[in-house]
């Protein structure tokens, strides 16, 4: 079957296309360049409309326990958001942390073709790929949580060389199937344990002989040598913290030129200036980004209204427990592994904090120069969920529009922000980088986010309206794997996407150690801790895809 | 004979993974690592392989046919007991969305107990490697602890290596309400557990007076439900003095009006003792026959836990209105689907209205169902996954034996293409 799409003005940053019109092919799933004597089946007059890679969300928590904790203790908030069964869909509920079924359906419907869960904690990977599995149409993968686990702050402590350490981190993306490494607030959930309460860049665990510079030394490192093209995922130390622009930038500067990525770098960025001893660290951050090639980012922006934040730092959720709200909240420390806390939230734009919060991360986007290192997320469902990207588009996209909503804010925070100053409006072709071009080449997706010849066909295709909110909402059409998958923004046909991993080489006889640790201080036997490809195949429709490693076998 | 080493169990709630089963055609025996709960739920002989409708053998696909038919005639289908595994549950929350049943699992009356006081107020909780490593005081409440867990104190109490107690043996155990029927929580030295005995209806009191006392509020009262209150000034101390303090309960053992309130006067404590500055954390015993696997599948496929009807068309959660037992004596329901994979003799309550069987092979009944489909169990018959009590491990089950015996889920998916 021959697919043509017709005329539609193309964005694909990654071939350097900025809006030309042109013609895409797609046949068995895949972009192919024009055949020669085949009869097109199937046309699509996309002349006027605007196309682009399907979108991919690089940090969505859509996997895994601390996201179930939150929608378990929210019932309210699935009451006031109700989905239907259709013919095509099953039904579920929505708002801040959506079931399963309506985050795929829901995330189609915005043009998104994939998602990547960014904490996926070793112990509780299969059921993050549980979940992830019967969550429809999009590709997905996760990022495996390492850096709080006794695991490796032992090795640490033992002075491991980094050979070992680097087998170690191998053996965990194979054993609970992740595509990159995440640190959440480095040694930091392992410190709560011991009852730190909180734990700065050079501060050592009260148990282990380590810091949280160490932590994010060692891995990015380990994450640099086995060829892992994802750079170390980092939520950094003092989360929400008044002053933590400090960390931050001293995160950047400590790495010492190694790759890494800044997540919900928004959360990170807060002066201490101010009446209210709380000020924006956005410009100064930005500078850093800008300065600093081997940093990405991505915002973690907040937008207003009722949210829940569920994260692997259990040490600042639980410092931030008394901003509940509704007042009820969890936390937990997980198997020698990591925690959770999750805590909900409801960002208002009349409270100082949250209104600088909002200005904080949208300084952050218009002030970082480069589309191909900052990437759209609101950190989902931390600082919004992710049905609210159409509006942060809008948000980057309008400078009008920005204003309009800037004048509505607390006004104290309007004036510790220089956000009414900035010109700078995001072209569509940006907008393409910052979510399909960049985000596919920062994860090293290969075939992915881009509208290459053999490329999977993931295309979203738009209606040109001056109103980018409604235009990223409600998309014309969405292909997945060269099936339509969405016409007016709806989800017309179910699919089941991939999940994509990675497999560096890891030397088998770190088994051997491994195998007696868990023998003694674990609750489960190591062969059974491993999570096997046919959890992912046994049931007909899921699959896995493994992404290339630098200089590594696949 | 063949013999499989690092067997899960899917019975104890523990994920207890280190059994060895040996095989002898279907024939089980658990050789090492058994318990009270595991083995005989292990080693229960296989019964009928064969579907009976109406009590005469049919083939699977007619007994699906047969059922499929009954609930397309059916108001108000009721999809219950949902004792399975995770792909068991995943069909099951299918076939009740697609015919717009509601659904129940049969240990909800207990686990609603933790629901209610989770979804209010929320808790500080903890997992058995935690417990295993770092517990220096262990607080049963309202609960036996070693009949539930059989194994608990010597897989996690008792364990020699610890990576932060020096010495696993001087941990403290402090029993309050129920006394331990055994000797499982005695020390290896022969220290025994510190035990403060109360009546179940008790509790309630004694609880908020201990939470008082942590508080540091000033308590009148000699006495809270015969226990001293010197005594539980001690217990609170002792929680403030505890490196890493764990409180336990059951909710099943919680057999009194309004438990989620007394479940919830200890989560509360918990948070207190860490807002005081001490770590202490709570851990809810569950995870028997599926009840977490309900809780979690559920909760990721609807956003709630699994008391839901989707008679509306989309997932409606009432954690009082949709009990399988009310509706059934009510009146309210006029088909029972009724699922108990891991247990035979967890038959159906009694109704008047037709009933479909999805049950561990070898389930009896006083009243015939008009559908019988035996099915095997998951992590003897076939592979899947479940839940452990503390909700953060699925284990993977796997498959010992070639009984022939479909899963759950192929049974419910076959019975959802038949209609």
């Amino acid at each position: 079957m021959l697919i043509k799409l017709t005329g539609g003005t193309v964005y694909d940053p990654a071939n350097g296309v900025d809006g030309k019109k042109r013609d895409i092919y797609i046949q068995d799933g895949r972009i192919v360049s024009r055949p020669q004597d085949v009869q097109v089946d199937q046309e699509y007059d996309l002349r006027g409309k605007v196309v682009m890679a399907g979108a991919i969300d690089m940090h969505t928590h859509i996997g895994g326990g601390k996201g179930n904790i939150a929608r378990i203790l929210l019932p309210e908030d699935h009451r006031a958001d109700p989905v239907v069964r259709t013919a095509v869909t099953r039904s579920g509920s929505g708002h801040a942390m959506p079931s399963t079924l309506v985050t795929g359906y829901r995330y189609a419907e915005m043009g998104y073709t994939a998602g990547f869960e960014p904490a996926v904690l070793p112990v509780n990977a299969r059921q993050a790929h549980m979940e992830m599995a019967d969550i429809p149409i999009l590709d997905k993968g996760g990022y495996v949580l390492l850096g709080s686990g006794d695991y490796l702050l032992r090795m640490m402590t033992a002075k491991k060389d980094q050979q070992a350490i680097n087998d170690y981190v191998a053996w965990t993306l194979h054993a609970a199937k992740g595509i990159a490494i995440k640190v959440v607030n480095a040694g930091g959930i392992s410190a709560f344990k011991f009852n730190q309460r909180k734990l700065d860049l050079d501060e050592k665990n009260s148990h282990y002989e380590v810091t949280p510079r160490q932590i994010l030394q060692t891995l990015a490192t380990a994450v640099k040598e086995l060829g892992i093209t994802h750079p170390l995922h980092v939520h950094g130390c003092n989360l929400g913290v008044p002053g933590n622009v400090e960390t931050t930038l001293d995160t950047m500067q400590g790495i010492g030129g190694l790759p890494m990525h800044l997540t919900h770098i928004q959360f990170h960025s807060y002066g201490t200036e101010g009446d209210f001893k709380f000020s924006s660290g956005g410009a100064q951050i930005a500078e850093a980004i800008n300065r600093h090639k081997n940093i990405t980012a991505d915002v973690g922006q907040i937008l207003f209204g009722q949210t829940v934040t569920a994260s692997g730092d259990n040490m600042r959720q639980h410092a931030n427990h008394q901003f509940a709200n509704p007042n009820k909240w969890v936390c937990m420390d997980i198997e020698c592994d990591a925690g959770c806390g999750v805590v909900p939230f409801k960002y208002r734009d009349q409270n100082f904090v949250n209104a600088l919060q909002w200005a904080i991360g949208l300084e952050i986007y218009l002030l970082v120069d480069d589309p191909w290192r900052v990437f759209l997320t609101t950190d989902h469902p931390n600082g919004a969920p992710f049905t609210s990207y159409p509006h942060l588009i809008r948000l980057l996209m309008d400078r009008s529009f920005r204003n309009d909503m800037l004048a509505t804010i607390h006004p104290e925070a309007q004036k510790m922000t220089t956000l009414g100053s900035i010109d700078r409006e995001y072209t569509l072709n940006e907008i393409a980088i910052m979510t399909r071009a960049g985000v596919a080449k920062i994860i090293g997706l290969q075939d992915r986010g881009a509208l290459s010849p053999g490329n999977w066909a993931d295309i979203t295709v738009y209606s040109d309206d001056p109103d980018r909110e409604k235009m990223f909402a409600r998309p014309d059409y969405v292909f997945k794997d060269g099936e339509l998958v969405v016409r007016d923004g709806q989800v017309v046909k179910v699919t089941w996407g991939t999940t994509h991993i990675v497999k560096p080489d890891w030397d088998p006889g770190i088994e051997k150690d491994l195998q007696k640790y868990f023998d003694r201080y674990l609750t489960m036997k190591l062969g059974n801790f491993k999570i096997s490809d046919d959890e992912f195949t046994e049931d007909g429709r899921g699959s896995l895809t493994v992404q290339p490693t630098r200089g590594g076998a696949l | 004979m063949t013999e499989i080493t690092e067997v899960p169990s899917p019975f104890c709630g523990m994920g207890t993974d280190d059994l060895t089963v040996s095989v002898e055609r279907t024939a089980l025996q658990v050789t090492e690592n058994g318990c009270a709960v595991n083995t005989p739920a292990f080693e229960q002989p296989l019964g009928d392989s064969k579907p009976r409708v109406a009590s005469k053998e049919v083939p699977l696909q007619e007994a699906a046919k047969v059922a499929a038919d009954l609930l397309a005639k059916a108001q108000q289908p009721l999809v219950a007991g949902c004792a399975t595994d995770v792909n068991g549950m995943r069909a099951l929350l299918s076939l009740a969305d697609h015919t717009g049943a509601i659904l129940d699992n049969m240990h909800f009356n207990a686990a609603r107990r933790n629901i209610l006081a989770m979804q209010d107020s929320g808790w500080m909780n903890t997992t058995l490697a935690e417990v295993k490593n770092r517990c220096d005081l262990l607080l049963v409440v309202g609960t036996d602890l070693e009949s539930f867990a059989p194994r608990f104190f010597e897989r996690y109490l008792w364990n020699q290596d610890s990576m932060f107690v020096e010495d696993t043996g001087k941990r403290e155990i402090i029993y309050l309400g129920k006394a331990p029927s055994g000797s499982a929580s005695t020390a290896p030295d022969g220290r025994k557990a510190d035990v403060h005995v109360c009546d179940d209806q008790d509790l309630p009191e004694v609880l908020s007076v201990l939470r008082a006392l942590v508080k540091g509020h000033p308590v009148q009262a000699e006495s809270a439900g015969g226990i001293a209150a010197a005594d539980l000034q001690a217990i609170a101390d002792r929680l403030q003095q505890a490196a890493y303090g764990v409180v336990t309960w059951a909710a099943g053992a919680f057999d009194f009006s309004h438990a989620e309130l007394a479940v919830q006067t200890l989560c509360e404590m918990v948070k207190d003792i860490n807002d005081r500055g001490t770590r202490c954390s709570g851990l809810p015993l569950g995870g028997r026959e599926g009840d977490q696997t309900a809780s979690q599948v559920s909760g990721w496929t609807t956003g709630y836990p699994p008391r839901i009807s989707f008679s509306r068309g989309f997932p409606d959660y009432d954690p009082y209105l949709y009990d399988a037992v009310s509706l059934l004596a009510e009146g309210e329901a006029d088909i029972l689907l009724w699922v108990s994979s891991f247990d035979a003799a967890k038959i159906p309550p009694d109704t008047d209205v037709p009933s479909i069987v999805i049950g561990r092979s070898g389930m009896t009944f006083a009243q015939e169902p008009e559908v019988f489909i035996p099915v095997g169990t998951p992590g003897i018959d076939h592979s899947g996954h479940a839940y452990r009590m503390d909700n953060v491990v699925a284990i993977r089950l796997k498959k010992l034996r070639d009984s022939g015996l479909p899963s759950t889920s192929e049974v419910v998916t076959a019975i959802q293409q038949a209609l």
